[in-house]
């Protein structure tokens, strides 16, 4: 089965290439655009059907490696 | 001293450590590869060098964290052996856990490379004794990732607990005026709660011969050297 992690930073924590994506845009004259902030999405092929097995497997995996969890957030999606 | 350099793939800057350690102990430091499980027998300093492990891919200093000599490394320092991780080899000790707190993107976006005063917080540790308390030195600097942040909590301690070991200043010392990446209380170089590890951004291992600057960075090897 296929899986989507999503790591964002935390809220609160300057994001400045967030900042110059989101000044950029605005430069564009996109109206309405407010705020900006940049993150990872990592698509995992994963061996198991199992959605518990694969949520755990995942989780460890992010805890481990793909998130650094002092400053960001992660989300595990299934397609 | 039997010093021990690391070489990641992507780190570049081990010869400088090799030059500044080979001319404080007079003996050239062991080159030891990512892929190694174990140290060489009787190490008694571990270096991890500037560069861009890996490329910087995922965080910078994350994957080399992971990598096989990072084990023998941790087991080393939580045995007291005194390790000393530069510019990217900083981020990989944040990354490691064997150091609090992480390395942001710099908060003005720019790659910093230039000279930077430092205000030296403490003289009494294995990597600072032939410093003075309070010595303004000049270093190099040169990186995109450098901005030290951690949650109140972790910074409070580290202020606390004096593990703060540099701190950015401009040429008379006063702080908060030459902050190059936007670091926590202007941050550059952090302990372990044992003082035998330090991380930092800056590279004193630039700065031991006067034909290339200054000779700021070499108290720090004969600190080792001397310890």
């Amino acid at each position: 089965m296929k899986a989507h992690v999503v790591v964002t930073l935390k809220n609160g924590l300057l994001d400045p290439q967030g900042k110059a994506i989101e000044g950029a845009l605005k430069s564009l004259d996109l109206a309405g655009i407010e705020n900006v902030r940049q993150g990872k999405i990592f698509e995992v092929e994963l061996a198991t059907e199992d959605r518990a097995k694969a949520q755990d497997l995942l989780k460890r995996a992010c805890e481990k490696l793909l998130a650094n969890t002092i400053v960001e957030n992660y989300r595990i999606e299934f397609s | 001293m039997r010093a021990a350099v690391i070489l990641f793939p992507g780190s570049n800057r081990e010869s400088d450590v090799v030059r500044a350690l080979a001319k404080a102990a007079g003996r050239k430091p062991a080159l030891v590869f990512h892929a190694e499980h174990e140290l060489p027998q009787g190490t008694d300093l571990v270096v991890l060098p500037g560069g861009f492990a890996y490329g910087d891919y995922l965080r910078c200093g994350a994957i080399a964290a992971r990598s096989p000599i990072m084990d023998a490394v941790r087991a080393y320092a939580a045995q007291g052996g005194r390790v000393l991780g530069i510019c990217n080899g900083f981020q990989i000790l944040c990354e490691s856990g064997l150091l609090p707190g992480v390395l942001m993107r710099n908060s003005n976006l720019r790659f910093a490379c230039r000279m930077q005063h430092l205000r030296v917080e403490r003289d009494d540790t294995p990597f600072t004794s032939r410093y003075r308390r309070n010595q303004v030195i000049k270093v190099a600097i040169a990186h995109g990732e450098g901005n030290y942040t951690a949650d109140a909590e972790t910074i409070a301690r580290l202020e606390g607990e004096g593990r703060v070991a540099f701190r950015y200043c401009d040429a008379k010392g006063v702080l908060g005026a030459a902050n190059p990446n936007g670091s926590v209380n202007d941050i550059a170089g952090i302990y372990s709660e044992s003082c035998n590890v330090l991380g930092l951004m800056p590279h004193p291992e630039n700065l031991v011969d006067s034909l290339v600057g200054g000779t700021d960075g070499r108290a720090m090897f004969e600190s080792l050297v001397a310890s």
